[in-house]
């Protein structure tokens, strides 16, 4: 077989990683653009940091992105939690009573539209205080369990992945010595599926970060959260500071997910080798 | 005897700490998944009235202290009546389609690239496919306001190099609907047909070249068909979002753009009317399971007569 890749594959290649990435790079170098204009380029007075500056000086942006930050660490926390023990059930509870229904609840949120997993979580929220009288009103709380629900879906999948290429008999060895099953769990289980328990985080954090939609319809007057401010803005066309705002948020995101990635690594990698090395021990 | 009540106890310990594992995220996806489905249903069939909120109930106590139940299907047979919302409809499932079409087209290739690449490369790759999907989706779809704006830098470089005279109108159009949503969603399309790509054995297309098979039929006669699985779930990962979208019709599209994503927000939010929208939900619910209901059937079929 021909090893190399054909003309037309790599042709295609490059297009679509430049379809994927010069758009981002755009926006980044813009954001540096002295003019108000977002498309002209200021050659004059650009490069320039005042959409930065004026962005730190916005207080709205601010309490937003704190708001932001705040719901998406709680849920993140809270989805994983949830989701570590739906993966557990998933992959160690055999046939239980009504596990159909269970894999259909995990596993729904993640293709129902978002509009409509919004409109219905307002629904129940509103129902809700109407009959105990909690919640009341609409805020981070209402945010939160609604961004709780559908994170978890996803965060269910990359727990359930680890667990279910998990070996047994560690734990099985640690239950003949003696252990409560709690303990088996925290020094046995956690340490080793911890990888994938921390992606699962990351990918709640972010999915609830980014999120618009659902939270467009359970939030409240007060609780703005950063994407609905910066979708109230690109409503009105494309603003300067929005584009300084965007470039930060990717630059982090960027570097966390590539650090994570490679701290993870890192860890397998050392695991292995101490794995190697206490083989090696015993014989 | 002693022993054996410590390991009934133990047991017991086991069985409820098994029970919790797996009532905690039961109940909660009941409550707040299951439960909310069920009184969009409800609500679909009530009408809306100018209180808070602006639904009339459908049980209600009478004068009399009577339970009453009123159902309404006053919202289905209006979505009926009016073609708005079946030209909604309609145009969600086209631009989701051709969409979804334009994805596989430049994910496969895309995809297979990654997958046949030097292994060396491979990670990297994977890597700058995956990195967009967790930079905003909102700021991606924003990024193409400037670059598809009358004074943007495509037009800018269509008039520079004269094959266009004056600046082209792409922004507000469906063009620039397809374009956000072939760009939002490609990361699906690719990730999926990867891995049904790289677990293809190489040895399959090497058996086929030696039997006298060129390139390209090959492709047809074994790639493609070995990896259709891959194919189907990176299109039901494209198709899904993008029927109900909202963001990208809202943003790139012009006030022409229909979609059904975009009708039922503007009736929650702009028109304040719950029920309606909610009826909206429910048609949209059973479109996406009549759509997965009819690939499977085609999918077992299939794999019967294999």
């Amino acid at each position: 077989m021909n090893k190399r890749l054909s003309p037309f594959v790599l042709t295609m290649m490059c297009f679509g990683f430049a379809f994927l990435y010069v758009p981002i790079v755009l926006m980044v170098i813009y954001s540096f653009n002295a003019s108000r204009l977002v498309t002209v380029w200021d050659s004059a007075h650009s490069p320039t940091l005042k959409w930065y500056a004026e962005l730190l000086a916005n207080g709205e942006i601010l309490d937003a992105a704190r708001l932001s930050f705040r719901v998406a660490a709680v849920n993140a926390t809270g989805s994983t939690i949830l989701a570590t023990m739906a993966a557990f059930c998933l992959v160690r509870f055999g046939n239980f009573r009504g596990r159909s229904l269970f894999i259909g609840l995990t596993t729904a949120p993640m293709v129902l539209p978002e509009v409509i997993t919004g409109l219905s979580m307002l629904l129940l929220f509103v129902a809700m205080e109407q009959t105990f009288g909690w919640p009341a009103g609409r805020g981070a709380t209402t945010i939160t369990i609604a961004h709780m629900t559908f994170c978890m879906a996803y965060a269910t999948v990359v727990v359930q992945a680890r667990l279910s290429t998990f070996d047994r008999s560690l734990e099985e060895a640690a239950l003949d010595l003696g252990a409560r099953p709690m303990k088996v769990f925290l020094v046995i289980t956690l340490p080793i599926i911890a990888p994938s328990v921390v992606s699962a985080w990351l990918l709640a954090f972010i999915l609830s970060w980014d999120d618009l939609v659902i939270t467009s319809f359970v939030s409240g007057p007060g609780s703005t959260t950063l994407p609905q401010l910066i979708f109230s803005k690109v409503r009105l066309g494309v603003s300067p500071d929005i584009n300084a705002l965007a470039t930060l948020l990717v630059l982090t995101v960027t570097v966390a997910v590539i650090g994570v990635g490679l701290g993870l690594q890192r860890r397998e990698r050392r695991l292995e080798l101490e794995a190697e090395a206490a083989r090696e021990g015993l014989a | 005897m002693s022993t054996s009540g410590v390991r009934v106890s133990w047991l017991a310990g086991l069985n409820l700490g098994r029970r919790l594992v797996l009532g905690v995220p039961y109940v909660w996806l009941a409550l707040f998944f299951l439960v909310p489905l069920l009184i969009v249903f409800g609500i679909s069939f009530s009408t809306p009235k100018i209180a808070m909120p602006p639904i009339e109930p459908l049980f209600t106590y009478g004068a009399d202290k009577v339970l009453q139940f009123r159902l309404y299907l006053s919202n289905y047979t209006f979505i009926a009546q009016d073609s708005l919302y079946l030209a909604a409809f309609a145009n969600s499932v086209k631009i989701a389609l051709v969409s979804t079409l334009l994805a596989l087209l430049l994910g496969y290739p895309m995809a297979y690239g990654i997958a046949r690449a030097p292994k060396s490369w491979r990670s990297v790759l994977f890597l700058l496919v995956v990195l967009p999907f967790f930079t905003s989706f909102l700021l991606r779809v924003y990024a193409w306001i400037g670059l598809l704006s009358r004074s943007g830098p495509i037009n800018a470089l269509l008039l520079k190099l004269g094959i266009i005279h004056e600046p082209l109108v792409m922004l507000q159009t469906d063009f620039a609907v397809y374009l956000g949503m072939v760009y939002s969603y490609l990361p699906f399309m690719v990730l999926p047909l990867y891995s049904a790509i790289e677990k293809l054995d190489p040895s399959l297309l090497e058996a086929a070249a030696d039997l006298g098979c060129r390139p390209t039929k090959a492709f047809f006669r074994v790639t493609l068909p070995l990896t259709s699985e891959g194919i189907l779930a990176g299109c039901l990962l494209v198709f899904i979002p993008s029927v109900g979208e909202y963001v990208i019709p809202a943003v790139l599209g012009g006030p022409g753009t229909l979609m059904i994503g975009r009708v039922l927000w503007e009736e929650f939010f702009n028109n304040r009317d719950w029920p309606l929208a909610s009826s909206v939900a429910v048609l949209l619910l059973l479109l996406l399971v009549g759509f997965i209901v009819v690939l499977q059937r085609v999918q077992s079929r299939e794999a019967a007569s294999e």
